[in-house]
């Protein structure tokens, strides 16, 4: 009877903590919508999402996000161009081809990039990078897209390899000696066995990496430019939807259009990310391995 | 179990000690660009007044008079006047903010200093930012683009820079726009064809500052009205201030104790 009842308390006790959290949760996403819906009392839905000009404290104000909108989305494209192909071949070589030492040295330091706190790398691209691409690519101005994107790749990078040395790692030997045994070589092994069979495992990592650099904020308020325009070049500034946020939260009158904006912002954001969340379920079903190869 | 006895009776402690024998406690909040200001004098105050612990923090001018209407801080720091709506709020609330001019801010538009620009009027700086002069030729300079920076469209030094430069015309969506006046000092430190403006408290010898219409910023020419682009900065109170809030308002409008400390900072005391 005692560890019946110990039993039940247990249960319950976890019970009531998942609840709160989820609580929780929904109560930041009600305040969300509650501070950020007062903005389409001034501005129509079309105007907020796809007006041009974003000039919040002007009289009258402009409430257009679609410059940020594209600000985020080129950055996010542009970071995981660069950052993709090179941690998903770094996961293959740290998974398939590196020596079990080579990992020991290599894996640490994987970690050590992806624990660097995001002003550190936001700092470097303001003081290290943007003279950089000054000085010897003649850009105009330092910090643009393609900074800001190199310094995202460079945060994702290590949440991407990792998941997909993850993914990668849980493939079956026996799938690999079969492929062996069949005359097949060390590449056709990696590239028509290993990757098809972990291809989830690694479409998750990349959506990871993605969501991670879309919701950057500090590296993206001091590396970005902060002009609020549609980029015609690789080489302009833009101004991300976290960044504006951010710098402009402070100074908002409290309650007032301003603010109600950013707060907007923020549910479109939300909503990107929500997106980004519910590719990863669609792949990770869709392409779940079945039998041997389970992931 | 005496052990763990101890510790919450400590903490216990901790936490209560505040109210009772340190009860003098002064809060304040609001602008970045007065935080400096605050901080220091706050400094020289809490020596001469070991008794009394002042707690300052930024978050810009708007969250210090949000602070004020909902009661949680004595001083707010802002860098601009209070604006309508806000009044509006404050009277809905049964809050009269009053505002104590504690010093004077002066922008100065700053480029790099291989520029052979000295001078540019305030129509050109206008045109500079509105993106109508985009080469430095055209204002006497090297035939170069020019790379145009702004402060965020939210912030006190931005709002100054709007009234008194732009008068209501906008600034250009390709400009670029920084959060900060350090990072503004960094990129124009960096950067041969920049333009910028930062507060006359983050001059170095990394900027050139530029005179506006042949006006060089200084504390003179601030003071005397003569240089177009400056504005006083203010702490606001809930009411006419009492008590300890009061002493500390007293101290920083002294001349001989917290407008020295202005100065010191590098903005403009008042005196």
């Amino acid at each position: 009877m005692k560890r019946e009842k110990k039993e039940k308390i247990i249960k319950n006790t976890f019970l009531i903590i998942t609840f709160t959290s989820i609580l929780l949760l929904a109560g930041i996403m009600l305040f969300l919508f509650s501070e950020g819906l007062p903005v389409f009392k001034s501005v129509t839905l079309k105007e907020f999402l796809f007006g041009h000009f974003w000039y919040p404290t002007d009289e009258p104000p402009d409430f257009g996000i679609f410059p940020l909108i594209v600000a985020s989305l080129s950055v996010t494209l542009l970071s995981s161009l660069i950052a993709v192909p090179l941690a998903i071949m770094m996961a293959i070589y740290l998974s398939e081809i590196a020596s079990p030492k080579m990992c020991e040295i290599v894996k640490p330091i994987i970690e050590l990039i992806a624990s660097l706190p995001s002003v550190v790398i936001g700092f470097f691209g303001m003081i290290v990078v943007a003279p950089f691409l000054q000085d010897y690519f003649g850009v105009v101005l330092g910090l643009n897209l393609f900074n800001v994107s190199l310094m995202l790749a460079f945060m994702s990078i290590p949440t991407i390899c990792t998941i997909s040395e993850d993914a990668l790692h849980s493939v079956p030997v026996a799938l690999r000696e079969a492929s062996f045994a069949l005359g097949a070589t060390k590449l056709e092994t990696i590239i028509k066995v290993v990757i098809p069979a972990s291809i989830s495992g690694i479409t998750t990592a990349i959506i990871l990496g993605m969501s991670r650099a879309i919701g950057e904020t500090m590296v993206a308020l001091m590396v970005a430019g902060g002009a609020a325009m549609i980029p015609l070049s690789i080489f302009d500034p833009v101004r991300p939807m976290p960044a504006s946020i951010a710098a402009e939260m402070a100074e908002a009158p409290f309650r007032g259009e301003h603010y109600s904006a950013l707060f907007a912002i923020g549910l479109v954001l939300f909503l990107f990310v929500l997106v980004f969340n519910f590719i990863v379920d669609f792949i990770a079903h869709k392409y779940q391995e079945i039998g041997d190869s389970t992931l | 179990m005496k052990k763990s006895l101890y510790f919450l009776v400590s903490i216990f402690f901790i936490c209560f000690c505040p109210l009772s024998s340190f009860a003098k406690q002064i809060v304040i909040k609001g602008s970045t660009t007065v935080l400096p200001i605050a901080q220091s004098v706050a400094e020289a105050y809490m020596k001469e007044n070991p008794n009394i612990s002042i707690s300052i923090s930024g978050g810009g001018s708007g969250n210090g008079i949000k602070a004020i209407l909902d009661g949680s801080t004595d001083i707010a720091n802002a860098s601009r006047f209070i604006k309508a709506k806000e009044i509006k709020l404050a009277m809905g609330k049964g809050v009269y903010p009053v505002p104590f001019a504690v010093a004077y801010d002066c922008i100065i538009p700053v480029v790099h200093p291989t520029n052979s620009v000295q001078n540019l009027t305030l129509n050109q700086l206008k045109d500079i930012y509105k993106g109508k002069i985009t080469n430095w030729k055209e204002v006497g300079g090297a035939n170069k683009k020019i790379v145009v920076v702004s402060r965020d469209t939210a912030s006190g030094t931005y709002e100054v820079w709007a009234k008194k430069v732009m008068q209501k015309e906008r600034i250009h969506p390709r400009t670029t726009v920084l959060a900060s006046n350090g990072s503004i000092v960094q990129l124009i430190s960096k950067n041969k064809n920049a333009i910028g403006y930062v507060g006359i408290g983050y001059l170095n010898k990394s900027l050139k500052p530029l005179k506006v219409n042949n006006i060089k910023g200084s504390l003179e020419t601030t003071l005397d009205g003569t240089f177009p682009i400056s504005r006083p900065l203010f702490m606001f109170t809930n009411g006419w201030p009492k008590g300890e809030t009061k002493k500390f308002i007293t101290y920083i409008l002294r001349p001989d104790k917290g407008q020295k400390v202005v100065k010191k900072e590098g903005f403009v005391p008042l005196y």
